[in-house]
């Protein structure tokens, strides 16, 4: 066991097959440590699949996966324990105030108090929220509520974030300001494995994959599959990777 | 109330609070018959407030709409006969299957899937590999499909489709207009919510929504070109040094990435755009970007909507 691996994300002929449907079909990729990865694909294409795989939620049918170093079969405690994680659609109690979200990450993270009390006035100083501690989540607009999800993801200093559609509905401009705190943690050294539907946001990546039922069909820098594919765009090259399964998988 | 035949819609001063948020305020405009009509704008701008006054789920505290020339808050009964909804969250049923959610759904509104079937047709095909498959273990791409299939089924003379795309793939979002381009051209009202900037030119017309408020209304193209000044597009090898650097040049107005570029204004507008690009190009040169290409650029929808929506919401 490593620890200091050389790749955030190792992952060998990585498959996961549901019955007689392989969701995820024979995968191999790395993910280097402080880049901006995503992890692109069609509705169906096997992303969830995958992420859950290397987020030590499912265990995968063969191949082989490690996470910061460690094993998805054997080590899926510590990877879950270890990794920062925020959706879209869940990450903090609404019902629950900023600083009461901010100590109850901490404590599901096994930090200390003082560690706790620290971080957290570094991070509402930073994010310009220390006036909203005592703000029910809920209160908070949309921008707002993501950018501190996001936060909390990191609080416990992990190497490795996966962000799940982190900017589904968000305005114009906190859509761009939350990209500028991805690429603060990524230049701070965490590596940041997202997915997003904002085809403009794939071109903000250091390198991107896509996947169509199950496989991977690019993988590389935005400008070097432009070049290989020979489109303008990477929605040119999606679209044109996509299109003949669109849709169709379950 | 009077309405003339041609207007499908017509929304006069409506306001509706819940506690101390305003999600619609004080919101006034009309949509024409046979019109794709698209309200953009981010979550909680107050599309599925109004969507849902203008469907008879809601009253409005204040102000009037008719749809159809019928009032929203006392016609509901003949008004929901007329027009066909599709609410933004997915809102089938997951245990039954393709098929039944659509009989089900035709039934409640006594009509038959048979006679309707010209009009779901296009989009049925299209379903009908997976009519035996639970609803629920459809793609995303395929139940937005779905869903529209069941709005459509009662034939209605309107349709509101809330952020139907909202979480759907590029390409099932790119199918999906073009399923609703066929619909606009048998003479069916379409009026349609987004998130998503780039599908306000699928649009004949666009209202763009922030916090409650109108931005604008016009057509997609007009609005885009009512952006008014100088825009320009900034790429280098390092794009988030490169973003940093252009943010500190002290006659930057705006600095916004946009896919693999920045569009910038500068503070200057009286300045000829020529001048502008040799002096930004000259700053960034001597800040070590020497491979920096700077173009005059057309504005888009969402530079124009960034540009009226100001500061984004402050926090509490």
């Amino acid at each position: 066991m490593t620890a200091s691996p050389n790749e955030a994300v190792e992952a060998r002929e990585l498959t996961r097959r549901f019955g007689s449907f392989t969701a995820v079909d024979h995968i191999t990729f790395d993910v280097h440590v402080g880049e901006v990865f995503g992890f692109l694909g069609a509705n169906g294409a096997g992303k969830t699949t995958a992420i859950r795989i290397l987020t030590g939620l499912l265990s995968p049918t063969s191949g082989t996966a490690r996470v910061a170093g460690h094993d998805v079969y054997t080590e899926s405690e510590w990877i879950k324990r270890r990794i920062g994680y925020m959706s879209q659609k869940f990450s903090l109690y609404e019902d629950l105030t900023v600083a009461e979200n901010i100590r109850l990450y901490g404590g599901i993270y096994d930090l200390s108090r003082d560690t706790i009390r620290e971080r957290m006035a570094s991070m509402l100083e930073r994010l310009g929220l220390a006036h909203a501690a005592r703000t029910q989540v809920r209160a908070l607009p949309l921008g707002w509520r993501q950018k501190l999800a996001f936060s909390v993801a990191l609080l416990h200093e992990p190497s490795i974030v996966f962000l799940d559609e982190p900017t589904s509905g968000v305005d114009p401009i906190t859509r761009r300001q939350f990209w500028e705190l991805i690429y603060e943690s990524a230049a701070r050294g965490t590596t940041v494995f997202v997915t997003t539907h904002y085809m403009d946001e794939a071109e903000y990546c250091d390198r991107i994959s896509i996947m169509v039922a199950g496989r991977i069909e690019a993988l590389g820098t935005p400008a070097e599959l432009k070049q290989q594919f020979g489109v303008a765009t990477i929605d040119e090259l999606f679209v044109r990777l996509a299109r003949p399964t669109a849709g169709a998988a379950g | 109330m009077t309405t003339s035949s041609s207007t499908a819609v017509r929304i006069d001063g409506l306001v509706k609070a819940f506690d101390t948020t305003i999600a619609v305020d004080n919101v006034s405009l009309d949509i024409a018959t046979g019109e794709l009509f698209g309200f953009i704008g981010p979550d909680g701008a107050g599309k599925t407030t109004l969507f849902r006054i203008l469907v008879t789920l809601l009253l409005p505290d204040a102000g009037h709409a008719t749809v159809l020339g019928r009032d929203v808050t006392t016609e509901i009964w003949d008004l929901r006969r007329r027009v066909g909804y599709m609410p933004g969250r997915f809102s089938l049923y997951p245990d039954l299957s393709v098929e039944e959610n659509l009989r089900f759904f035709a039934s409640v509104f006594g009509a038959s899937v048979e006679a309707q079937y010209d009009l779901i047709a296009p989009i049925y095909d299209q379903l009908a590999p997976f009519k035996d498959r639970r609803a629920g273990a459809l793609s995303g791409g395929m139940k937005q499909k779905l869903a529209l299939c069941c709005a459509l089924v009662h034939r209605p003379e309107i349709l509101f489709l809330d952020e139907p795309t909202t979480g759907v793939d590029a390409v099932s979002r790119r199918e999906f207009w073009e399923l609703l381009d066929r619909l606009k051209a048998s003479g069916l009202t379409i009026v349609v919510s987004t998130p998503y900037m780039d599908e306000a030119d699928r649009c004949g017309r666009v209202a763009l929504m922030q916090r409650g408020r109108l931005l604008g209304v016009d057509a997609p193209a007009r609005i885009a070109a009512s952006f008014g000044r100088p825009l320009f597009t900034v790429s280098a090898g390092e794009r988030y040094p490169l973003l940093l650097a252009t943010r500190e040049y002290r006659n930057a107005a705006t600095v916004f990435p946009f896919g693999d570029v920045l569009h910038f204004t500068d503070r200057r507008d009286q300045l000829r755009p020529e001048q502008i690009a040799s002096e930004l190009r000259e700053y960034l040169r001597e800040r070590g970007f020497g491979d920096v290409v700077i173009t005059a650029a057309a504005p888009t929808i969402e530079d124009t909507f960034m540009a009226r929506m100001g500061e984004p919401e402050r926090a509490a």
